[in-house]
């Protein structure tokens, strides 16, 4: 099968009443959701458009899966793009990637202002009950091949402009069927999906839902800081397979949760996108002895994830986890500043070849071809492969560890953040003459530094309006003048352990 | 009480919440904050905040969070 539409329709025809997606709210069927997702789909083929983008501006809901897939159903591929991001944002995300179309809710189609101007808009409910084309529909699935776009997703970029990682149907493909056979998925699993439709992560829950017949509960954000009532959910949709952020496992730790409510039908604990420290998940552990847990390891770039471990021994507090070893049909490659192989426990860095490597990224042929290159290791035949700017090395068990990003860009609750986007967004608020961005890891802080005639709190809003929540500083601190290194750079090192030196001031 | 308003300006900074009444619902806190919040507080006034506490009612204006820690200080 070439296409994502098709193993949704096969999942279809053998669960036709069983549930797919369900949040707090709503659920659909199999049957439900193929014929919304038809109708979404022959709905947009009036505009005779064909691979480009359609932006999908609705909240984490079953409905919200009906127009993802209604878009693969019209050939194109879609951007999810959140309710609550700043305009700025999907203003950036619009210009890089041009789409045709946007599908919203009624009530937050007036949210996006001049941004639909030129573009059709389809209010999801009624798109949803258009009269399905059915010989229209199979002549886009004729034409289409599976290395045609099926999603773009955007992580922050570093000039400013965010990225948009391309993937296709083949990708998705490829990359769930390791997710499947690697933890046994299929139509008794129940799925508490905790992360976003524009996150990667989300790819593995919702794409292996779709093609084996499991249902996934969309958990509402809000349940994390209250968490009761999260386990409460979980335990009325005998939810039995999470894959979360380890930001979102610890909150469950920190609070000793299982004390007073324990989800009751849990067997997988997957987890990806930032490290997940050991201390927690020796909480779970010994609340949970007999779960499967397994660290899962990979960029937007390789669909979601290239190496995993599953935890297989104790750890303790300080220890890293390690990222473990290729998925199956994906191959990694550590290799060092002269693009030769690293020697077993030769930190260096982590490139990834096969089918889960994406297409690239969107109406952007540089940073394309400064990650997406011919395999350093052979030059006999063309071979693209990803250079994901991890450094990583082997242990002695032969198994990968993660050792930190190369450059700037840091993971903080699983989103990627490119300091310097931040650094963009506070350049841009009048007032601001210079500005460094520092992570500090120890406090899990973004520090904003900066100098000029503005107050601390008007430069905060005028990055608020410009970036998401979750890139926000924690701290803004007003300095005299930057300090700069021999190259004449800002001073980052120093002002990251410096830092509170200026705090006390 | 100003020790409460100095964690809370710590977790959101820019937000006058000796005025707001609506935190949970005007999503000035969300899922994270609160999570940071109840983590500090628990340091800070070295009370035990329980996953039992940790209801929207108890988290809507500076005040009501001030009567949850003074509850768990009893």
């Amino acid at each position: 099968m070439k296409s994502i539409t098709e193993f949704l329709e096969q999942t279809a025809n053998t669960f036709p009443d069983k549930t797919a997606f369900r949040d707090d709210q709503t659920a659909l069927t199999y049957r439900e959701l193929v014929q919304r997702a038809k109708s979404i789909g022959s709905a947009l083929l009036s505009s005779q458009k064909r691979k480009t983008a359609v932006a999908i501006y609705l909240n984490k809901t079953p409905m919200c899966a009906a127009a993802m897939m209604g878009v693969a159903y019209s050939g194109n591929f879609y951007v999810v793009v959140d309710p609550k991001m700043p305009l700025e944002r999907i203003r950036n995300i619009f210009s890089v990637v041009q789409p045709f179309a946007v599908i919203a809710e009624e009530q937050l189609l007036p949210q996006l202002g001049e941004l639909t101007d030129g573009l059709e808009t389809f209010v999801c409910e009624q798109a949803a009950r258009t009269e399905i084309d059915d010989a229209g529909l199979l002549a886009v699935h004729h034409a289409m091949t599976d290395t045609d776009p099926l999603y773009c997703l955007f992580t922050s970029g570093s000039t400013g402009v965010p990225k948009g990682t391309v993937v296709s149907h083949r990708n998705v493909i490829s990359y769930t069927d390791w997710v499947i056979s690697t933890f046994s998925i299929d139509d008794k699993t129940v799925f508490g999906s905790q992360t976003p439709f524009y996150f990667s992560m989300s790819v593995t829950d919702f794409f292996s839902t779709i093609r084996t017949g499991a249902e996934m509960v969309i958990l509402p954000k809000s349940y994390f800081s209250f968490p009761i009532r999260l386990i409460e959910m979980m335990n009325r949709y005998q939810v039995n397979t999470i894959y979360w952020v380890p930001s979102a496992l610890c909150i469950v730790a920190n609070l000793r949760l299982f004390k007073y409510a324990r989800p009751e039908y849990l067997q997988k604990v997957l987890f990806a996108g930032e490290v997940m420290p050991v201390r927690q998940l020796n909480y779970w552990r010994e609340a949970f002895p007999d779960l499967l847990y397994a660290n899962l390891f990979g960029p937007t770039e390789t669909t979601d994830i290239c190496t995993y471990y599953v935890v297989n021994r104790t750890f303790t507090d300080g220890e890293s986890l390690p990222i473990g070893n290729a998925c199956d049909n994906c191959d990694v490659l550590v290799v060092d500043e002269d693009g030769k192989e690293c020697a077993p426990g030769e930190e260096g860095e982590l490139y990834v070849r096969g089918s889960f490597v994406a297409m690239g990224y969107y109406r952007n042929p540089e940073k394309t071809a400064e990650v997406f290159v011919q395999n350093p290791l052979q030059s006999a035949y063309p071979e693209t492969v990803y250079r994901t700017g991890d450094i990583v090395r082997y242990n002695e068990a032969g198994e990968l560890i993660y050792c930190g990003r190369k450059d700037f860009q840091i993971k903080r609750m699983g989103y990627r953040i490119e300091l310097g986007e931040i650094e963009n967004g506070a350049a841009a608020v009048e007032g601001v003459l210079m500005n460094a961005c520092i992570y500090d890891p120890a406090n899990d802080k973004i520090v904003m530094i900066y100098e000029g005639k503005a107050a601390p709190d008007e430069v905060l809003s005028g990055v608020k309006k410009r970036v998401p929540d979750y890139m926000v500083p924690n701290q803004v601190l007003k300095i005299g003048s930057m300090p700069y290194n021999g190259n004449g750079k800002i001073d980052r090192v120093w002002l990251k352990t410096h830092y509170t030196e200026l705090e006390a001031k | 009480m100003e020790e409460l308003l100095k964690i809370l300006n710590e977790v959101k900074p820019g937000v006058d919440f000796t005025k707001e009444k609506d935190l949970i619902g005007s999503g000035i806190l969300d899922s994270l904050s609160i999570i940071q919040l109840v983590t500090k507080i628990s340091d800070e006034f070295d009370v035990e905040i329980t996953p039992l506490d940790l209801v929207p009612e108890n988290f809507e204006s500076a005040e009501t969070i001030y009567e949850m820690i003074q509850n768990a200080e009893d």
